[in-house]
Parts: C-alpha cells; sequence; structure tokens
C-alpha cells in the first residue's frame, strides 16, 4: 500500500536518511524501530511532505506523493500523529478534532468517526469543552492520535505515542492501537519503545543513523541479537 | 446630550474604526509574525476605490462601496500573494522591509492615477450619513448613529467566522502552529489568502466610514490612521484578535477624552497615542490580553 524506496534526504550537510526502503501493506501494524537521531522522525516528514527527499521514491497505492503538500498528502489518505503531539493549546477539544477532518466534506462520515474516537478515549469525551492545553500529557497523546483519526485515513502515522507517558497510559495507548488493528486498520509505528511495538506489529524494520540495519516479522525481530542487546535490553 | 456623554460617543465611533484596521494588523501578526506596514494604504485605497465608482463611474453608493470593499479585499489577497509568499522562509526582516515598499507603492500609485492625484479629493458621503435623526428629544447626525453601528456589526461577524466557521478554526490554528495545521489537511496558503482577505476587507469598511466622518481623500491618509490602530493592536495585545478590539475602543476612547479634557494639548494628540504605544513597547509589550509569543522556527 504504502512503499518507500530508497529514500535520501539531506538536512543543510547533514545526510539523514541514507537509502531508506521499506513498505507497509494494507491492514498490517508496520514498527520503524531506532533511537534518537536514526531519521525515525525524518522518515515520516519526508512520507508527509514536510521535507523534500533528495532521492528516492514514496508511492501509495502506485501514486507518488513526491513532491505533494502536506495538505494533498492528508486528502490522498495519510494522517499523522506528530511527535511531541503538536495539539492546538488554545482550540477546545472538539476544535482540535474536527481540525483533524478539515479535508472531508461527509459530514456523516465525520460524526460516525467522532463517535468512534470517543469510544476510543471516552476521556476526549468528558473534556470535550475543555482547551487542549490544559490536558495531561497522556490526554494530549490521545487527542493528537484521535486528530489524526479524525482525518479517515488509509494509513494512521505514528511518532513515538509512548514518548514521555506513564507505563499504566502507555498500556492504555497500546489498547486502543490494538483495537484500531483488530478493526483491520492500518497503521505505521515509529517507537524507541521497541517492546511495546513489537508486542503489536506484524513487521519491523530498525534503523540506525539513516539506515535500515535490521527487519523482519516482529516475533523474528524479538528473538534477534541486535535487537534484544540495543532496544530490549536483554 | 451632555458634553461628557457627546464625547464618549465620539471616542467610541473612532475607537471602532481603530478596531477594524488594528484585526488586519493582528491578524497577519498572529499568523506570519510580522506589521504589515501597507495595511494603511489598504484602508485608504478603499476611500479611493468609492471616489471612483461613485463619482467617475457614477455608480450608486451602496453598490460602489460594495465593489470598493470587495476590490480592496482583493488587493490585500494579491498583496500577500505576489509580495509576501515569495518570503514565507526568508528572514523576517525582508517581510518588513517589503511590506514598506508596498506602501510606498500604494501610495505613490494614487498620487499618479487619473482623476486621483496628489491633491485632496472630496470624499462621497451618502445621505443618511449626512441627514439628522431625531429619536425622542435626541438629535442624531447619521454619522454618528451609523458608522459605530456598522462597524460592530461587521466586528461581531468577524467573531463569528473566527470562533464558528471551519476556516475560523484554521485560522486559530495556523497562528499558533502553521506545520501542524497542514498536517490537517488544510491548504494553509489558502487560509492565509483568507486571512489577508477578511482583514483586509475589514479595513475597507473601515476606510470608508472614516471617510464618511472626514470627509476628505489624500494618498497619504492612511499613515497615521494605520499606525495609531497599530497602537491599538499592540495596547490589546499583538496577535489577539479580541485583544485588537478592545484595544481600538480603548484608545479611541482614550484619545478624545484627551483631547476633550486638555483643548490646550490638542496639538499633542498622536504624542499622546504614540507615547501610550511606546509605554506598552516598554512595560506590557504583550498587551492587555495576549500572551508572551513563542518565536517560531
Amino acid at each position: 500500500m504504502l512503499e518507500i524506496r530508497n529514500l535520501h534526504v539531506f538536512y543543510g550537510g547533514i545526510h539523514a536518511l541514507q537509502g531508506v526502503s521499506f513498505s507497509v501493506p494494507k491492514g498490517s501494524v508496520v514498527t520503524l524501530l531506532g533511537a534518537n537521531g536514526a531519521g525515525k522522525t525524518t522518515t515520516l516528514r519526508a512520507i508527509m511532505g514536510l521535507v523534500r527527499p533528495r532521492e528516492g521514491a514514496i508511492t501509495l497505492d502506485g501514486r507518488s506523493l513526491l513532491g505533494r503538500r502536506p495538505h494533498e498528502i492528508v486528502r490522498l489518505g495519510l494522517s499523522l500523529a506528530p511527535e511531541g503531539r503538536r495539539i492546538f493549546p488554545d482550540l477546545t477539544v472538539l476544535e482540535n478534532l474536527l481540525l483533524g477532518a478539515y479535508a472531508r466534506s461527509d459530514s456523516a462520515g465525520v460524526a460516525r468517526d467522532l463517535e468512534f474516537v470517543f469510544s476510543l478515549f471516552p476521556r476526549l469525551k468528558e473534556r470535550v469543552r475543555q482547551r487542549g492545553g490544559t490536558l495531561s500529557g497522556g490526554e494530549q497523546q490521545m487527542l493528537a492520535v484521535g486528530r489524526a483519526l479524525m482525518a479517515g485515513p488509509k494509513i494512521l502515522l505514528l511518532d513515538e505515542p509512548s514518548l514521555g507517558l506513564a507505563p499504566v497510559l502507555i498500556a492504555e495507548m497500546y489498547r486502543a492501537f490494538a483495537r484500531l488493528k483488530a478493526e483491520g486498520r492500518t497503521l505505521l509505528l515509529v517507537e524507541q519503545n521497541a517492546r511495546a511495538a513489537l508486542s503489536l506489529a506484524d513487521y519491523g524494520y530498525v534503523l540506525e543513523t539513516g539506515r535500515i540495519v535490521a527487519h523482519g516479522s516482529a516475533p523474528a525481530l524479538r528473538e534477534s541479537d541486535l535487537v534484544r542487546r540495543a532496544y530490549l535490553g536483554v | 446630550m451632555s458634553i461628557f456623554l457627546q464625547q464618549l460617543l465620539n471616542g467610541f465611533t473612532l475607537g471602532s474604526l481603530y478596531a477594524l484596521i488594528a484585526i488586519g494588523y493582528t491578524l497577519v501578526y498572529g499568523i506570519l509574525r510580522f506589521i504589515n506596514f501597507a495595511h494603511g494604504d489598504i484602508f485608504m485605497f478603499a476611500g479611493y476605490w468609492l471616489f471612483y465608482w461613485f463619482f467617475i463611474f457614477q455608480l450608486p453608493w451602496w453598490l460602489a462601496a460594495l465593489l470598493a470593499v470587495a476590490l480592496t479585499a482583493g488587493m490585500g489577497v494579491v498583496i500577500e500573494r505576489v509580495a509576501y509568499r515569495p518570503l514565507r522562509h526568508a528572514p523576517r526582516i525582508s517581510l518588513f522591509i517589503t511590506a514598506m515598499g508596498v506602501s510606498f507603492l500604494l501610495g505613490n500609485t494614487i498620487i499618479v492615477l487619473p482623476w486621483a492625484g496628489g491633491r485632496q479629493k472630496p470624499f462621497p458621503t451618502p445621505a443618511f450619513m449626512t441627514q439628522v435623526y431625531t429619536v425622542g428629544t435626541v438629535r442624531i447626525q447619521g454619522v454618528t448613529l451609523w458608522v459605530p453601528l456598522i462597524a460592530a456589526a461587521c466586528l461581531l461577524a468577524l467573531l463569528f467566522l473566527v470562533y464558528r466557521t471551519k476556516v475560523g478554526r484554521a485560522m486559530r490554528a495556523i497562528a499558533t502552529d502553521i506545520e501542524t495545521t497542514a498536517l490537517m489537511g488544510a491548504d494553509i496558503n489558502r487560509v492565509i489568502s483568507y486571512t489577508f482577505l477578511v482583514g483586509s476587507a475589514l479595513a475597507a469598511v473601515g476606510g470608508i466610514l472614516w471617510g464618511c466622518r472626514y470627509p476628505r481623500l489624500q494618498w497619504d491618509m492612511g499613515v497615521l490612521p494605520g499606525l495609531r490602530s497599530f497602537t491599538a493592536a499592540v495596547v490589546g495585545g499583538i496577535g489577539n484578535i479580541v485583544g485588537a478590539m478592545l484595544g481600538g475602543y480603548l484608545l479611541g476612547l482614550a484619545e478624545i477624552l484627551f483631547v476633550a479634557f486638555l483643548p490646550h494639548l490638542s496639538g499633542l494628540r498622536d504624542a499622546f497615542v504614540f507615547g501610550v504605544l511606546i509605554l506598552f513597547l516598554l512595560f506590557k509589550p504583550t498587551g492587555i490580553l495576549g500572551k508572551p509569543l513563542k518565536e517560531k522556527v
């Protein structure tokens, strides 16, 4: 469904991505693991059209995403819950969620998705009139994920959704992701938290200094020495 | 009517005009973090559009006024498109200087335009503005009645647009985070164009109402009202829409009361207004309602 081929991105003089390739098949959960600075966020930013790759191909259902602007890419069916949540602090929870559906004109579908997001994260429903900036970190992360779901994406891109959350909240977040997976939705999950990500994902890629150094099915990666040593700490 | 009430009403009227113009400064600053110094000239242009449509092309006043607002709003959009958008990623100082350049361009365009030119021109004041209405025992001139009412109606319409519509939501979102707004599927260029459209339309209404009150046109008539409205936007908290309205009304009232109570100092009117600006920038740069703004990357 989503295909990344030989992606090269430069930041100034820095060669941030050096030929990254991977694919996200329909209905699967794919995770991209790696340490800080490995290029995970850069990869997502390139997919969403926020940075321009020097070389390579990004296609969604065979259609190239290169050179398209972010709002066009959202319309084609990708949406991102960005690193650091980036919710709009002065807008209410409801306004944040409705902004996520900005590109849509099917009001019945938007209303349905709003109900779905509330069933996924009931706490958002309780805080619907509250300003986004007044939410706790975990609630803001729920809002960021819910807001991305409101676009009705073919693939949901998640950038470190467990970052900075207490274990109980990480578990809650991953229960929500498991429900999305059970419904057959497609997720691209970028994580430092390999344990959590591999518990959910079907397939994983390991990114180190801009290169894919390992990939395989989630059970295989869990058993691999590289992942065990570097990311699972065993 | 007592003198004091009369002055209060005058201040309120002037303030509502400042508020209309101040919105444009604050909307643009909120998103692009620069002061659009051409905004005062946008305001001035509205009066000239009306002058052309009414005197030269002989259209009915209301139609001429509508066209003037529409064309001025369109000018705002075009200016953003050709002068500011190419500088979206340039240092802020480049935008600043470009805005100055646009300001000079607009003023000097009037000087070379046929029928306009550098000399003062009459402003076409419609009959309903000069007519005297009798409400009970109070006799009130149309301009005193209509100017604050029309201005307030426009401000209410703006609040509705910004706080109750989809594009208004995007306008508020883009003021805190342009990139994330794009990730919501909003075409940020369109949202920014829309912002210039709205800000310039309000300035146009302000320009026409201003002309009804002070009925003469001159190519540099936008400069002082522009700077005073900019002061109002700073007083209210630059970037804050409600703040711009509040600042406009407060500054208008303060200015009129200053002149009314200290008539021998009336020559220092502008010194008073800009003194307020300097004091705010020194001691309360975020204004009454503004919050400290983070530099955008």
